[in-house]
């Protein structure tokens, strides 16, 4: 069967089951909608705050990123997963504790204020839009790619999905659902990383295989052999670092506080019914999230060689036919400056900007563009994010393995923009408008706009995805360093510190973001030509500023509160309680009436 | 809350931040120490045929990761017995309900 039948098969079979455990767990109460009842059993809860976690951007983009920059690449994998140890010992036993639905919920209550409420409402809401625009566009690609639909065709199916079991099903649903698509997309990452590992090195676990001579008898190490091909073209060597020392310190950082501060993370351990579940849940989560993240650097290598081996000096005409594909989704153009007819594939940009592909085709049947050439002797562009897509066919693999990681790419996409779509939703029905706007309504109602609000929130991600904004690359570097700089300072010292007070919370957050945010905006929006080491603060790049914006809100927020009225008595009562694991339950039935 | 009450609570929370800051200390050692500071000390070792910094960086810190969490439940839940705050002493809490369900469905 050819590979566009067996994709609406793996799709169409994977779709089937997540409308099916939709319509078998479908939300009744707002309990159910915003934490699944509070009855999640922990390790499904680890597999579904997995699938929460690794997003298009872990499935499709990660490994590419990695592959394009080697070791550097590792602030994400170290950012993506330190974070959860953070999460684990000084966040989620804690808030299960405390027992309700959203941050906001605890900041609110926690500092007693409203405006720290809003405050924490419009970070979560900014954080998780900027989130799932990507997912969404993640949707778009691979349909566009695989089953040959228009982008905005793919995005819309994608929504339809996320709408059926989002809103049908709340929390509660998309649990169930992330449990699927956590299996899905762990087996369609592994399947062609375990075929790609035994073809290049014998080994069949990647993790080894990623160590190990390669198997075409030259008995050298794939990454020694790495290396010289890296050389070679003028990249450097791909296990030596090109970002300074201090730079790598204060993005991954960032990363790593950032994911312990993100809501639609911490809100998944509201769902489990004890702390000590909270606590070994997020031990599960990471041990699923590894299996994926140890394997990324090794899909980064393996697809890193094949791709240098089988562009780099080869004959336009004769590429194989994922080179041509690609290049009609417009992630990959080449351009024949020397006009040999060959691929030459060095470091440098062979054009300025992305490809703006022109009707007319070249000498050899390339696509021509517009763009205004470079230097560079390097005549090909690659999109990074083909890496993992492309890999497959790259390799040569089955054409079960290509259909296979389309529906992987998928449930990845998916299942993390329902659990950004349920969070915006909680926070503007339970957190604006139960709690500050419309005290008195009913939990019918709440629950009504809690589904109105998701519905709302899809078709605004839709529309995001359909026609991306320039920034939303740019953005992700935002979604880490506000979470980083607002909320993880603010929840750490909410628990650990009695004498930090509504003045001195409401005052770090927004000095962190301010801050943070300005840092960013100067050098990513207003002058993006200054964004470059010599221009930055002490050496520190706008992706790891969210770390000094974390610093200046503990120092602030501490001076200030050191000047102004503790909180009062039953505030440090909670904080005794919620350090406490015993009557989890109690506490959680008793608070949310 | 009576006065021996509260002294536990508090031994009980400082040896709490113990656990929590000694695992934390290791967290920073295996990420932020030998996969940034002294990566490049390290790659002059090797390692199952990497670069012991670079295996660090890409693979090591991850597995540590995962292990630390793991100690860290262990740990709390030694914790939490030793000290009878754990939740199996929850009477009325309406969890013990729910394993029954999960248990009888089996």
């Amino acid at each position: 069967m050819d590979v566009q039948t067996l994709t609406f098969i793996f799709v169409g079979v994977s779709f089937t089951l997540y409308i099916g455990i939709a319509i078998w767990s479908r939300a009744g109460n707002t309990d159910d909608f915003y934490v699944a009842g509070g009855g999640v059993p922990p390790l499904a809860n680890g597999m579904a705050t997995a699938a929460d976690w690794m997003s298009a951007a872990s499935f499709i983009s990660m490994a590419g990123i990695i592959s394009f920059v080697g070791r550097d690449g590792s602030v994400y994998l170290m950012g993506w997963t330190g974070g959860y140890v953070l999460l684990a010992l000084l966040i989620a036993p804690y808030l299960r504790k405390f027992g309700k639905y959203t941050v906001p919920d605890f900041i609110g209550d926690r500092y007693y204020s409203n405006i720290a409420r809003l405050v924490a409402i419009l970070c979560v809401l900014f954080v998780s839009f900027t989130y799932v625009a990507g997912q969404m566009r993640g949707v778009g690609i691979v349909f566009s790619r695989f089953l040959e639909v228009e982008i905005t065709t793919g995005v819309l199916i994608g929504m339809a999905i996320v709408f059926f079991y989002a809103v049908l099903g709340g929390m509660k649903g998309i649990t169930y659902t992330q449990v699927a698509q956590f299996c899905v997309l762990i087996f369609a990452f592994l399947v062609p990383a375990i075929f790609i590992s035994m073809m290049m090195t014998g080994n069949p676990v990647p993790q080894l295989g990623f160590g190990s001579t390669l198997a075409d008898g030259s008995n050298t190490h794939l990454l020694h052999k790495l290396d010289q091909l890296s050389v070679e073209l003028g990249f450097g060597a791909y296990t030596a670092g090109k970002k300074s020392t201090i730079d790598m310190f204060f993005i991954t950082a960032a990363l790593m506080v950032g994911t312990a501060g993100l809501p639609h993370v911490i809100v998944r351990f509201f769902t489990v019914p004890k702390v000590r579940d909270a606590r070994i849940s997020a031990g599960y989560a990471l041990l699923f999230i590894a299996i994926l993240y140890t394997t990324a650097p090794a899909v980064a290598s393996f697809a890193r060689v094949n791709l240098i081996n089988t562009v780099n000096n080869a004959n336009y005409k004769t590429t194989p036919s994922w080179f041509k594909n690609w290049e009609n989704t417009n992630l990959i153009a080449w351009v024949d400056k020397n006009q040999d007819g060959n691929i030459q594939y060095l470091a440098g940009k062979a054009f300025i900007g992305s490809p703006q592909f022109i009707e007319e085709r070249g000498a050899e049947g390339e696509r021509k563009i517009s763009n205004s050439l470079t230097e560079s002797r390097n005549e090909l562009y690659i999109d990074r994010d083909i890496m993992v897509l492309a890999n497959p066919e790259i390799a040569n693999l089955p054409n079960w393995v290509i259909a296979l990681v389309a529906a992987g790419g998928l449930a990845a996409a998916l299942s993390t923009a329902a659990g950004l779509l349920l969070v915006i939703s909680t926070s503007i029905s339970h957190d604006l408008l139960k709690k500050i706007i419309f005290k008195d309504i009913t939990d019918k109602q709440e629950l009504f706009f809690a589904r109105a609000a998701a519905a709302l929130a899809i078709i605004i991600a839709g529309y995001f995805g359909i026609h991306p904004p320039g920034f939303v690359a740019q953005v992700v570097a935002f979604a880490f360093g506000l979470a980083a700089s607002s909320f993880f300072p603010v929840i750490l010292m909410g628990i650990f510190s009695k004498r930090m007070n509504k003045e001195g919370a409401i005052s770090g957050m927004l000095i962190g973001l301010f801050f943070t945010a300005s840092y960013i905006i100067y050098f990513k929006f207003i002058n993006p030509s200054a964004n470059s080491a010599e221009n930055w603060w002490f050496g520190i790049s706008p992706e790891g500023i969210g770390t000094l914006g974390m610093f200046l809100n503990f120092i602030v927020s501490s001076l200030v509160s050191r000047i102004t009225a503790p909180p009062p008595g039953e505030i440090q009562d909670m904080v005794d309680d919620i350090r406490i694991p015993q009557g989890a339950g109690a506490s959680y039935h008793h608070l949310k009436s | 809350m009576s006065d021996s009450h509260n002294l536990r609570a508090k031994t009980y929370w400082k040896e709490n931040i113990r656990i929590v800051l000694s695992l934390l200390t290791i967290w920073f050692l295996v990420s932020f120490g030998m996969a940034i500071l002294f990566v490049n000390i390290l790659d002059n070792f090797h390692f199952f045929g990497f670069k012991f910094g670079f295996w660090m960086a890409q693979q090591g810190s991850i597995f540590c990761f995962v292990i630390l969490i793991f100690i860290y439940v262990y740990k709390m839940n030694q914790l939490d017995h030793k000290y009878g705050v754990d939740e199996d002493q929850d009477h009325f809490s309406p969890d013990n309900t729910y394993y029954k369900n999960e248990e009888s469905k089996k």
